[in-house]
């Protein structure tokens, strides 16, 4: 534990040295402040659920962003410091690879969540300095969407590991990383739109819908925060889909929870048996 | 007793590569001992093996006793290393990466000021690694092999690209280590680099060990001759050439200076019959076969 601590404090204090969390936070700041202003313009000042209008547009921010950032913190984790040889010097403490691994991930989720809740809270309580009634149930509601953005950004940063822990060179791991974005944010969605088009809903069951949203992490962000939220649903045009996919909030989580463990622990297992 | 570190017919491969063949050694305490060998011979992988952080193929290596590659924490609590081209990230004082690895192995930090002044790094603790040059970098890798007392060091090519002030500081720091009673492994490619300062020497080639024993043993076996070098007076020349006899290797150097290569049986001799030749010589020097020499020696012995 106390080895794990520590390398997540070195992780987290390198990350604010090099004003890697500055960066992130900025960016998130001033992506969610001009999305929830300029974003706001159609709506007009008619609308009484401000935030709810914010969570649809910051949610599809964060489906493109999020698993860019955690797999750009999280691609070079393991073959960067190899490259460098700073691990070779690490692992001849007393620490394991296991807790290396794990605290680098405890780091790395502190940086991201930091970034998350300051950079999209600075956007919501923007939002209600300048007067937008705001109530308790939409505040619940964008709690939510910053803890699964967190937990999205918890499944591409293993996924990251995963890359890292796999290829022998950064550039490598930097092209494949690239490659599992576009997978998952574009290609995945459009592949199955243009399969549930092809088939016209003769093969593809409501239930095999469901399965195959489940394999994305994308998606089940996606499904939790535009069709969950009922309010939200109905800003964002998922209602429809929410109605045919009967995946309930616990399901959802849980997928992205093991999400998060499966490359986790398929890179500490890799990486334990990796020779250096 | 067991010893400190023991290989054992270790062999590495890599794919087809054979990285180690069949080396076997021990290590005991307080020895200072020199792995010398070409890049590429070998050196680092036995070092690394020695961590644990690679296994061996075939064989076994045992450190304080242990299989180091099964991760034992207590074993490597006392056991300090230093990588070749060690490097830190940049971002962190000295002070600061000092301190985490410390912590690492669950030291006090109360400990890190003496080990900056120790290496000479006092004035430079807060400032950015980053800053530092190749010298300070190599003088912070040094004090985080020190922390903690580590009864085992293992120094990969630790005076490369060193200058020779600091090569001075760093062996009089292993000599202090040497008095504590520690462990000290050296390795180098080149023997002339460690300066006669270890009591044993390894080499190795190929991945296979060539010689293991101290200098002079090493010199024993190898029987390179020595140069004995005799300055003539002036005039005196043909004389102390007839007086020395006809040797294979004579050579002579602008009229005053003869240079006769001599096995360890004909030296004694060469001398008696030089010292024969009174006021004609003004001097004798006998030099040992030079540690470049030997070295070279025990390379081309093992080539094919």
């Amino acid at each position: 534990m106390r080895n794990i601590a520590l390398i997540a404090a070195k992780e987290i204090q390198e990350s604010l040295r090099n004003r890697w969390v500055l960066a992130m936070t900025a960016l998130l700041a001033a992506l969610a402040l001009s999305l929830t202003f300029l974003g706001s313009a159609p709506t007009g000042t008619v609308g009484a659920r401000a935030l709810d209008i914010v969570i649809v547009s910051l949610s599809s921010l964060t489906i493109f962003l999020v698993p860019l950032v955690a797999l750009l913190i999280s691609h070079d984790a393991i073959v960067g410091e190899t490259e460098r040889g700073t691990m070779l010097l690490l692992l001849s403490y007393p620490v394991s690879r296991g807790q290396v691994l794990l605290g680098k991930f405890v780091g790395h989720i502190a940086i991201l969540a930091f970034a998350t809740v300051l950079g999209y809270g600075t956007a919501a309580v923007t939002l209600a300095a300048t007067g937008a009634a705001i109530d308790a149930e939409s505040w619940t509601a964008f709690a939510g969407m910053i803890g699964t953005s967190i937990l999205l950004g918890a499944v591409f940063i293993a996924i990251g590991y995963l890359i890292s822990v796999l290829v022998r060179e950064r550039a490598t791991a930097a092209g494949v990383a690239i490659g599992v974005w576009l997978l998952f944010v574009v290609v995945f969605d459009m592949a199955l739109l243009g399969v549930l088009v092809v088939d016209q809903g003769r093969t593809i069951s409501s239930g095999t819908l469901s399965a195959l949203l489940l394999l994305n992490p994308t998606d089940v962000y996606r499904l939790l925060n535009l069709a969950g939220a009922t309010n939200a649903s109905a800003f964002s045009g998922m209602s429809g889909l929410a109605g045919t996919v009967a995946l309930g909030p616990a399901k959802l989580l849980c997928a992205l929870a093991a999400w998060t463990l499966v490359p986790l622990a398929a890179a500490a297992m890799i990486f334990s048996r990796r020779e250096l | 007793m067991t010893s400190l570190v023991e290989v054992s017919h270790a062999t590495k491969r890599y794919g087809a590569i054979e990285a180690v063949r069949d080396i076997s050694f021990t290590l005991e305490p307080g020895q200072t001992v020199a792995l010398v060998g070409h890049n590429g011979a070998g050196k680092t992988t036995l070092i690394k093996l020695m961590l644990g952080l690679i296994r061996a193929t075939e064989g076994h290596v045992r450190v304080f006793g242990e299989d180091p590659a099964a991760g034992g924490i207590g074993t490597r609590r006392r056991l300090g290393y230093l990588p070749e081209s060690v490097s830190f990230n940049t971002a962190l004082t000295g002070r600061e990466v000092l301190a985490f690895y410390a912590r690492l192995k669950s030291e006090s930090v109360d400990g890190i000021r003496a080990l900056l002044d120790r290496v000479g790094l006092a004035k430079a603790a807060e400032r950015r690694i980053g800053t530092y040059s190749k010298g300070m970098r190599q003088r912070l890798g040094l004090a985080q092999a020190l922390i903690g007392r580590p009864r085992l060091l293992l120094f990969d090519e630790p005076t490369t690209g060193l200058d020779p002030g600091l090569r001075m500081e760093f062996y009089e720091i292993v000599s202090e280590l040497r008095e504590r009673g520690a462990t000290v492994v050296l390795s180098s490619h080149v023997l002339t680099e460690l300066e006669e300062r270890t009591e044993r020497v390894i080499i190795v080639n190929r991945g296979r060990l060539v010689a293991d024993g101290t200098l002079d043993e090493l010199r024993r076996i190898a029987e390179l001759p020595a140069t004995v070098r005799v300055s003539v007076a002036q005039g005196g020349m043909e004389k102390v050439q007839n007086l020395l006899g006809a040797q294979d290797s004579i050579r002579t150097f602008n009229g005053h200076r003869i240079e006769v290569d001599a096995t360890p049986s004909q030296k004694i001799e060469l001398v008696r019959r030089a010292a024969d030749a009174g006021d004609l010589i003004e001097d004798i020097d006998v030099i040992p076969p030079s540690l470049d020499e030997l070295y070279a020696h025990f390379l081309r012995k093992e080539a094919p």
